[in-house]
């Protein structure tokens, strides 16, 4: 297990777990979370490149203090292979939003000059109702649901956050060992 | 090899060398008693599922070696939750092997069913719901290396009854032997970090009031001789928790016996005053620390466990080594000697000669009873303890009985002593006393018992009985849940709620007896030793010797919950003397 010092920004906390793809893992690292009382903000399940592993990113609203102990523990269970926890400042963050938005024909228009600014994307048109999605940060994610939400939302579905570390800019040291 | 998936389960067990398996059988685990005719395993027959998992404890204490239950599905399996819960918590290695519906009944609310992967996960190691009959050699094989290595402690295996009916084509396989295990998230790790070894050398030689505060990791590590020669060569006191009773000779002159809530006022002092802990397999229990934010204020800490979860879980440690507590205290031994060895160590006989001097002024003691008085219960374990043999295996329930047999009791063997620690599970003795005599069929094994706890397991008396464990059971009658009744004296105004459980009924003598026991009544000082001596000489059959105590005896010393350790409060007798 590798942490990130800082990696705790705004109380929450940011977790990829590398587990076995078998029945009953999700329902055991879930387990470790809800013993203590912690909400699980997010949480995104799929399998990895290899498909005896899945990888999952949860967060957690809670500083890294107390989630010290979690981490420990959930590194004990025989299913969890790894843990990382992610500092936002060292790795790229994505989330998927699909959102309905009222957009009777008077304000449709306005929606879809947010669409353009956002670079989302329409998915369905109804007669007084429109469907777009978004994928970016999730901060980007936040501020088009923001700027949507005077419009009135129907209906929201966010994915949560799925992430990777950054990758190292610098060339390698040729003297290092 | 053609076979079917109960016959697989059999042979697995033998594979990994069970040789006794305690259990009872039931609807979903049917299937597997049959092939159990025909194996080497010794099947011992229980009252009551929770007595097979502390008889599996119990086995587990004494040997070393995991204890093994087996049970059906539904109430059994969660009759057997607290044996795998009090395991847990005291990292014993255990598997047990619960019978569940058949595969495709699972969810349906089938008669007999309950989802006991999931009300076992947070008490288990690991458990596995096994769908296929070609998985039980591999499940079977890794659940033995998961309980057995790392941090010990209980592995589950449900099994559907499906794969394990001959009559049900699902059960049909071929065997195997496993010869691997694919865990790639389970790799524990023995070996210290040399590094960090010898930065603990260092500070052990810089200490002028070290104590080793050794836990249960040195009796699961087999680590006691190590620890004899880590104490020897540096001439450093010994704390043994309760989960270490054993693990260092009590007579021995280092060693200080128990610290904690009712620890010994020098064990609890000394490490109030220590300028160095060196925990070996500890975990800084809240019984152990008292408030936590007070415990040995002027101590660096080094702290020696397998399980890394505990390095900074209670008390931030100054050197923090994840390894097997024998293997590191050895490299810590080699440490110190390639360091100079007992010449590195500085002159302690100031910090020694305080010690004496607790221990001089604030030994364990009791008034005898006097008159009419009934018996005390500390004299009734002196006398046990001073007829039996020094190799004695004593297994306790949980309450004042259990702290005053810590107290009393001489350990100076490891696996003598057999105990509910963390979980605290009243009616733990008498089956791990059962559990322990099957597996040390030579030793003599004492039950102490409380009279709370006896009425909750009593009944695997009987199990003694047929199955030829002539164990022998000290019951401390004092008429009342003792311990709950000690705290409302001292912290509800004596305002005693619900703690008196009758002096006279049941009639223990008699209850004894129709179970199949020798019933013993003792009332006076007098009749104590010959009591005794008489249990001792009776060898085909139980014995319950029912002691008569007085109610209103109280453990001391103690340490009031959340109060720090440097307020303990000695016996009456001695609380005018200087600290």
């Amino acid at each position: 297990m590798s942490s990130a010092p800082g990696s705790e920004v705004g109380g929450t906390t940011t977790l990829v777990v590398r587990v076995e793809n078998k029945a009953g893992v999700l329902a055991r690292v879930a387990g470790l979370f809800a013993r203590r009382g912690f909400n699980i903000e997010s949480l995104a399940v799929a399998p990895t490149d290899d498909e005896r592993f899945s990888r999952l990113t949860i967060v957690v609203g809670v500083d890294a203090a107390p989630m010290e102990q979690v981490v420990k523990q959930l590194d004990k269970l025989v299913n969890v292979v790894d843990i990382q926890e992610l500092n936002p400042a060292a790795s790229v963050e994505r989330e998927l939003m699909m959102v309905t938005v009222r957009a009777d024909s008077e304000i449709r228009g306005q929606i879809l000059d947010l669409v353009r600014i956002f670079q989302a994307t329409v998915l369905n048109v109804g007669y007084d109702e429109i469907m777009v999605s978004l994928t970016g940060s999730p901060s980007r994610v936040d501020d088009f649901e923001d700027l949507l939400r005077p419009y009135g939302i129907v209906e929201v579905q966010r994915t949560g956050k799925v992430a990777l570390p950054k990758l190292v800019k610098s060339t390698p040291d040729p003297l290092a060992p | 090899m053609k076979m079917n998936g109960g016959q697989a389960l059999m042979k697995a067990l033998e594979n990994e060398g069970v040789d006794i398996l305690f259990g009872l059988p039931g609807g979903a685990i049917l299937p597997v008693y049959d092939p159990l005719i025909d194996s080497s395993i010794r099947h011992v027959l229980v009252r009551h599922e929770q007595g097979a998992g502390h008889m599996a404890e119990g086995y587990a204490h004494a040997t070393g070696r995991p204890g093994v239950a087996m049970v059906t599905s539904g109430p059994a399996a969660t009759n057997i939750v607290t044996p795998l819960c009090d395991a847990y918590m005291d990292s014993i290695p255990m598997v047990v092997v619960t019978g569940q519906v058949p595969y495709a009944a699972i969810g349906t609310d089938a008669f007999q069913e309950c989802d006991t992967t999931g009300i076992t996960m947070s008490v288990t190691k690991h458990n596995y719901l096994v769908t296929e009959a070609a998985d039980i050699p591999q499940v079977i094989h890794d659940a033995f290396y998961i309980a057995t290595t790392g941090r010990p402690g209980p592995v589950l295996v449900d099994i559907p009854k499906d794969i394990v009916d001959p009559n049900n084509p699902r059960s049909a396989m071929e065997w195997y032997t496993p010869d691997s295990h694919d865990l790639p998230g389970y790799l524990p790790n023995i070996a210290g970090d040399a590094e960090l070894i010898r930065q603990a050398a260092k500070l052990i030689c810089e200490a002028e009031r070290p104590v080793l505060y050794t836990g249960g990791g040195i009796l699961k590590s087999r680590g006691a001789e190590a620890l004899l020669e880590l104490a020897e060569m540096t001439g450093i006191h010994v704390v043994t928790t309760l989960m270490n009773r054993g693990g260092f000779p009590d007579d021995h002159p280092l060693c200080l016996g128990m610290p904690g809530m009712h620890g010994n006022y020098t064990a609890v002092t000394a490490m109030q005053e220590a300028d160095l802990l060196i925990a070996l397999g500890a975990r800084f229990d809240d019984r152990v620390t008292g408030k936590v934010g007070e415990f040995a204020p002027l101590a660096k800490v080094i702290h020696v466990d397998i399980d890394s979860a505990e390095l900074g879980k209670v008390r931030r440690p100054d050197v923090a080594i994840q390894g097997d507590c024998r293997v590191v205290t050895e490299e810590l031994v080699k440490a110190l000697k390639e360091m100079g060895g007992s010449d590195a160590q500085p002159d302690r006989n100031q910090w020694r000669s305080r010690i004496s001097g607790w221990q001089e002024r604030f030994p364990l003691t009791y008034e005898q009873s006097k008159g009419d008085e009934l018996l005390k219960p500390q004299y009734v374990l002196e006398q046990l303890r001073d007829s039996t043999p020094d190799d004695t295996i004593v297994a306790s329930g949980v309450g004042q009985h259990q702290m005053w047999t810590s107290q009393y009791w001489k350990f100076n063997h490891p696996y003598t002593w057999v105990n509910s620690g963390g979980l605290g599970t009243m009616g733990f003795a008498i089956p791990a006393a059962i559990g322990a005599k099957a597996g040390r069929p030579d030793r003599m094994v004492w039950a102490v018992d409380g009279d709370g706890c006896f009425q909750m397991t009593a009944q695997e008396l009987v199990t003694a009985a047929t199955e030829g464990f002539p164990i022998k059971v000290a019951l401390i009658n004092n008429a009342y849940l003792g311990m709950v009744r000690q705290w409302q004296e001292m912290f509800y105004e004596e305002r005693y709620s619900e703690v008196y459980l009758t002096r006279d009924v049941p009639d223990y003598k008699m209850w004894a007896e129709a179970l199949g026991c020798v019933g013993l009544k003792v009332e006076s000082p007098e009749e104590v030793g010959p009591a005794i001596a008489q249990a001792n000489e009776i060898n085909d059959q139980p014995v319950v010797v029912e002691f008569r105590c007085e109610a209103e005896e109280n453990v001391f010393p103690m340490v009031p919950a959340g109060m720090s350790n440097s307020d303990v409060v000695v016996d009456p007798s001695q609380r005018d003397r200087p600290r």
